[in-house]
């Protein structure tokens, strides 16, 4: 039981921090997603759209990747093809030496965190800073995000106090608008003076190649205007067909990860800046402003061998972190505990099916399947389903504990005999009365010592159901018996 | 037409922990009137070897328990909605492709219903006429709540309980951390979401958590009864038998 993942958990559990800051963002995202899915007229049938535009992008992927890439590239970008983190990282890293770039300015992005892009690009001497607020703390803490929409939600507002008054030298104060200051005050300066910048993608929109981002700080719209050169890394699944369809999945994105309607900033990107006007009747002198060039990698990072299989619906996740906020175990564990760089339910299931089941024991297990993040999934992944189907994989794969492996052929030859289920029943009712006091049991021996650890465990009844039920129908004129009828 | 029989599957927690959840099922399904049929042989669906991933084991045992329940073409209640979900969702997924425990999974699970289900939706009833004096709290089960979708009937009929006060459960949709052998293999885990449950339990000041489920109650029980509180627990059913006297007149 004392595996890295235990005792992560262990360390987790009695965090006080950890529990305080979770506390306050879970329970208040969960309730304004309530609130903001009310808002939505018919949320049920957007809900259901959104789904379909997803399972509909990923059946031709191939088609709409193709459509995508060439839609940048008309727009005047440039498409890179990454099949692996090691080759993202070595594109973008190409990338900011061609573009002689040394400070590079990053907004939000999950697949960079899977890549492990940061220590790659300093490798390179390449100064990388983050400027999504709650990402700028982690950085600075030397952390991983903890959470795929609030990177730094393991840390209360006074432990962000303390770490700003240690790294930058500021006076000691937990107030959110003072620390927001301070951040801003030093991102400012980097905004300004980066050679490239890096952002994540939400959605790619194949007709027309434009990348979407969201964000609420307007550190993705400095990031990816500001600099000479902006890179957007993506999954290669996070496409959607046309605009029409974006706005679908607009519709219950910020609603099911902050609960808001949208974002406050949304972000369309078609191609970088256009010295000249790109139609004649246009006319003027082009665009103000944007980046000279504009590079989108697209990740696959085992993402093609997910397609077709039965964990493939996990693709059509969005990222909007609902999952994670409704989790009851997330809520006790926080993100850092699951060990993986997708915490949560989405990432129990998304990190064994991009990198197989052997390095991820225990993550389909980190579940009661409770069914909670099916039910608010904005795309509804049924994620219990996917749960169990990694959790057979890893009974096939030889990862059940061998007390369970010994103990499984023993429960199965019993209940499918039910003469040595009743003698096991019997055994089991003999044990239990003798041992209980009160009709309970204090302590159990190992493995079941678990289930003593934190409750009682009853006696089993003096007399078994069927043998009351028996007694019950006896006197009574018929006997109702399924033994007459078969 | 509502049925003139049913088959009762027990569950193997009420068989060997909890037999007075059973046998109230059993008085109040005769209360309707209904012939209640105890299909012999029946054991245990085979839910915690599903979802340990041994799902070879899980099939074994659910061809057993659809011989046992094919025996009759009576509609099947169960006291549980998680065996109930096991039964009509999980039955037939895992025999999916079986040229004859498909079709068998299919019809059982069609006809497969939980409890407070079977009385609202199929009988069409929700005052049973008992009557139970009391501050009680409702611990709507993860799996009748999500898995089967049901939630009003067994609010629908503890509302007709005369002297019931049913008090609201803050966090009452959050899992209580049983999860099967989830509570053994992630242990502390389990412990602290069981302990918001209970935390929860007492804030609300009932004196008693129903549900729908011997498994959480086993649970929620378990950890109040460590906790040395005075709250009990009961499956639905229990209280639904209550008669006149607010006792069950048949033990």
């Amino acid at each position: 039981m004392s595996s890295p993942f235990h005792s992560r958990v262990a360390g987790a559990l009695v965090d006080d921090n950890l529990h305080i800051a979770l506390n306050r963002v879970t329970s208040r995202f969960t309730t304004l997603r309530l609130n903001a899915l009310a808002s939505l007229p018919h949320a049920d049938s957007v809900r259901d759209r959104a789904r379909a535009i997803r399972a509909h992008t990923l059946s031709r992927l191939d088609i709409y990747l193709a459509q995508f890439a060439d839609s940048v590239e008309a727009a005047g970008g440039r498409v890179h093809w990454a099949a692996d983190a090691h080759a993202a990282n070595r594109i973008v890293a190409e990338i900011a030496k061609a573009a002689r770039a040394r400070t590079v300015v990053k907004g939000k992005s999950m697949v960079s965190e899977e890549t492990h892009l940061n220590p790659a690009l300093e490798a390179e001497g390449i100064t990388v800073v983050e400027s999504d607020l709650g990402e700028y703390i982690i950085q600075l803490a030397g952390e991983t995000p903890s959470h795929i929409i609030a990177p730094a939600v393991h840390k209360t507002k006074e432990q962000v106090g303390q770490l700003f008054h240690e790294k930058l030298g500021i006076p000691l104060t937990h107030d959110p608008a003072l620390l927001t200051a301070a951040a801003r005050a030093k991102l400012r300066e980097v905004f300004l003076t980066a050679d490239m910048g890096i952002s994540g993608v939400n959605f790619g929109v194949a007709e027309t190649g434009t990348i979407c981002i969201v964000t609420n700080e307007g550190n993705g719209r400095l990031t990816t205007s500001t600099p000479r050169v902006h890179v957007a890394m993506m999954g290669i699944e996070r496409l959607v067909p046309t605009l029409d369809d974006l706005s679908a999945m607009l519709q219950v994105l910020a609603r099911s990860a902050t609960g808001q309607k949208l974002s406050v900033y949304t972000s369309l990107i078609t191609g970088p800046r256009r010295r000249r006007p790109s139609k004649q009747s246009e006319g003027g002198p082009g665009e103000p402003d944007g980046p000279d060039e504009l590079h989108v990698v697209l990740v696959d990072n085992g993402r093609s061998r997910v397609l077709g299989t039965r964990l493939a619906e996990i693709l059509y996740c969005i990222r909007c972190g609902a999952c994670l906020n409704i989790c009851p175990v997330y809520q006790q564990i926080g993100g850092h505990a699951y060990g993986s760089v997708y915490p949560g339910p989405v990432g129990a299931v998304l990190t064994p099916a991009l990198e197989g089941v052997e390095p991820w024991p225990e993550l389909p297990q980190a579940s009661t399947l409770c069914g909670a993040c099916r039910d608010v999934c904005p795309v509804r992944i049924d994620i219990p389903r996917m749960l169990l189907e990694l959790r057979d994989a890893g009974h096939r794969a030889g990862q059940t504990p061998a007390w369970l492996k010994l103990f499984l052929p023993l429960y199965q030859l019993a209940a499918t005999q039910p003469a040595l289920f009743n003698f096991g029943a019997a055994a089991a009712r003999w044990i239990t009365r003798a041992l209980s006091s009160n009709g309970w049991l204090k302590r159990l021996p190992p493995p079941l010592s678990g289930w003593t650890d934190h409750r009682d465990f009853p006696a089993f009844a003096a007399q078994p159901f069927s043998a009351q039920f028996k007694n019950h129908h006896k006197g009574a004129k018929t006997q109702r018996n399924t033994k007459d009828s078969s | 037409m509502p049925p003139t029989t049913v088959q009762l599957f027990a569950t193997c927690l009420i068989e060997t922990l909890r037999p007075s959840a059973g046998m109230a099922v059993v008085r109040v399904l005769e209360g309707l009137g209904l012939t209640v049929e105890y299909p012999d042989g029946q054991t245990c669906c085979g839910q915690p070897a599903f979802n340990g991933g041994a799902w070879e084991d899980a099939r074994a045992m659910a061809r057993h328990t659809l011989d046992v329940l094919s025996r009759s073409p009576a509609p099947i209640v169960i006291p549980s909605g998680s065996c109930a979900d096991m039964i009509v969702h999980h039955y037939p997924e895992l025999f999916a492709d079986d040229p004859k425990y498909g079709p068998l999974a299919r019809d059982i699970a069609s006809r497969t219903y939980e409890f407070s289900q079977f009385i609202v939706e199929v009988m069409g009833v929700s005052d049973l006429g008992a009557r139970f004096a009391g501050k009680i709290v409702y611990h709507p089960s993860c799996h009748l709540l999500r898995g089967l979708g049901v939630d009003d009937a067994p609010r629908k009929l503890l509302a007709r309980v005369n002297g019931l006060e049913v008090a609201d459960l803050p966090g009452a949709h959050e899992c209580c951390g049983f999860g099967g052998l989830f509570a053994v293999k992630m242990s502390d885990i389990s412990g602290a979401m069981l302990d918001r449950k209970l935390q929860n339990v007492e804030s609300a000041g009932a004196q008693t958590v129903v549900g729908c489920d011997v498994s959480c109650l086993l649970h929620i029980g378990g950890g109040l009864r460590r906790r040395g509180a005075k709250v009990e627990t009961k499956h639905i059913a229990e209280l639904l038998a209550s008669d006149e006297r607010g006792a069950m007149n048949d033990e």
